[in-house]
């Protein structure tokens, strides 16, 4: 170091306000008594189609609500709202990521106290996403098989994050040289609590496997 | 993909802890990132160089220290140094068991200016 300068310790951490915000969001949540679920996943993996079919198996029992966060588009949250579920489209205005305090935001339009379940469709992106704590009880991907199966070797983090991995478009395996055994043990080198639920979206196969872990997560959230 | 908000960020706590020691000129900025992290380091700087325009961090040299993630067993409970992600090399180098606990792997942390 050049004379004259000095050294200022600083030791902070980046993301602190994020993670203050995602805390006290949870803590709100545990107060309406709604489970929060972020679901994120690359463009075109399936997200808005698993929140369909989720709705569908759960409607019955659940009072359900969604957040679909888009860079620039409300068609997702239309999708959904047609389907007859309370939908909020968030536009984050070219941001890459939701976090803690733009959901907060989000959830102040919905009615919180009459829903179980909100299901936040994040920022399609296996990157940024995973930086940033959302204040969800837990966290789901989806891969889909066309992506490949090395994908937990490219974006690691996203893979460590997440407490379930959905696979979707399992109607594909045929076609392709995808192998679930060894997407499931990178997975597993990475986190090994992962649960893992192949299914297809299109077929319905695997999709009840799916809705049984989230029905027991939001059971256990509100006992 | 999302370095502007995170140069924001790095922004406002450098400027604060400047202020508070009443410094003229950051020289340096000793920034601690996880290894799991896929920021660019040009494009952090570059962001920087832009929004630090004006104020005493202005020029200021971001000093990126990459933090490896950490590994611990849960067979053997060895603690090691994670091989870069990317590879299939991630078992416990002791007893060869993929069953561990990553940690440190994400996040960002200044660790300490350099100003005059």
């Amino acid at each position: 170091m050049k004379p004259g300068i000095k050294l200022i310790e600083v030791k902070e951490d980046l993301f602190a306000d994020n993670r203050r915000a995602a805390e006290t969001l949870r803590a709100r949540l545990r107060a309406s008594r709604t489970f929060l679920l972020n679901l994120m996943a690359s463009p075109g993996a399936g997200k808005t189609s698993l929140i369909m079919q989720t709705v569908a198996a759960l409607a019955g029992e659940l009072r359900l609500g969604v957040i679909e966060a888009d860079i620039d588009s409300m068609i997702d949250a239309e999708t959904v709202a047609a389907g007859g579920i309370p939908a909020l489209q968030l536009r984050t205005g070219g941001f890459c990521h939701v976090d803690a305090v733009m959901v907060g935001k989000a959830l102040a339009e919905l009615p919180l106290k009459d829903l179980d379940l909100v299901i936040l469709e994040n920022v399609g992106n296996l990157v940024c996403p995973a930086e940033f704590d959302t204040g969800a009880s837990r966290s789901a991907m989806i891969l889909s098989v066309p992506e490949g199966d090395d994908k937990p070797l490219k974006y690691p983090l996203m893979f460590s994050v997440c407490n379930a991995l959905v696979v979707n478009k399992t109607d594909w395996l045929e076609l392709s040289d995808f192998s679930v055994e060894r997407l499931t043990e990178r997975v597993r080198r990475l986190n090994p609590g992962m649960e893992l639920f192949p299914l297809s979206c299109r077929t319905g196969e695997g999709i009840e496997a799916w809705t049984d872990w989230l029905r027991r997560e939001v059971a256990a959230f509100l006992n | 993909m999302h370095e502007l908000p995170v140069i924001e960020e790095i922004l406002a706590v450098v400027l604060t802890h400047a202020h508070r020691h009443g410094v003229s000129r950051v020289v340096t900025i000793n920034l601690e990132v996880g290894s799991f992290s896929d920021l660019e380091d040009a494009w952090l700087q570059r962001y920087f160089d832009h929004c630090s325009r004006g104020s005493v961090a202005e020029n200021a040299r971001l000093e990126l220290i990459r933090v490896p993630a950490t590994g611990t067993c849960r067979r053997c409970n060895h603690v090691f140094t994670l091989a870069a992600p990317g590879t299939d090399k991630t078992g416990c180098p002791l007893c060869g068991a993929v069953d561990i606990v990553l940690d440190g792997r994400r996040g960002y942390h200044i660790a300490s200016l350099e100003a005059l």
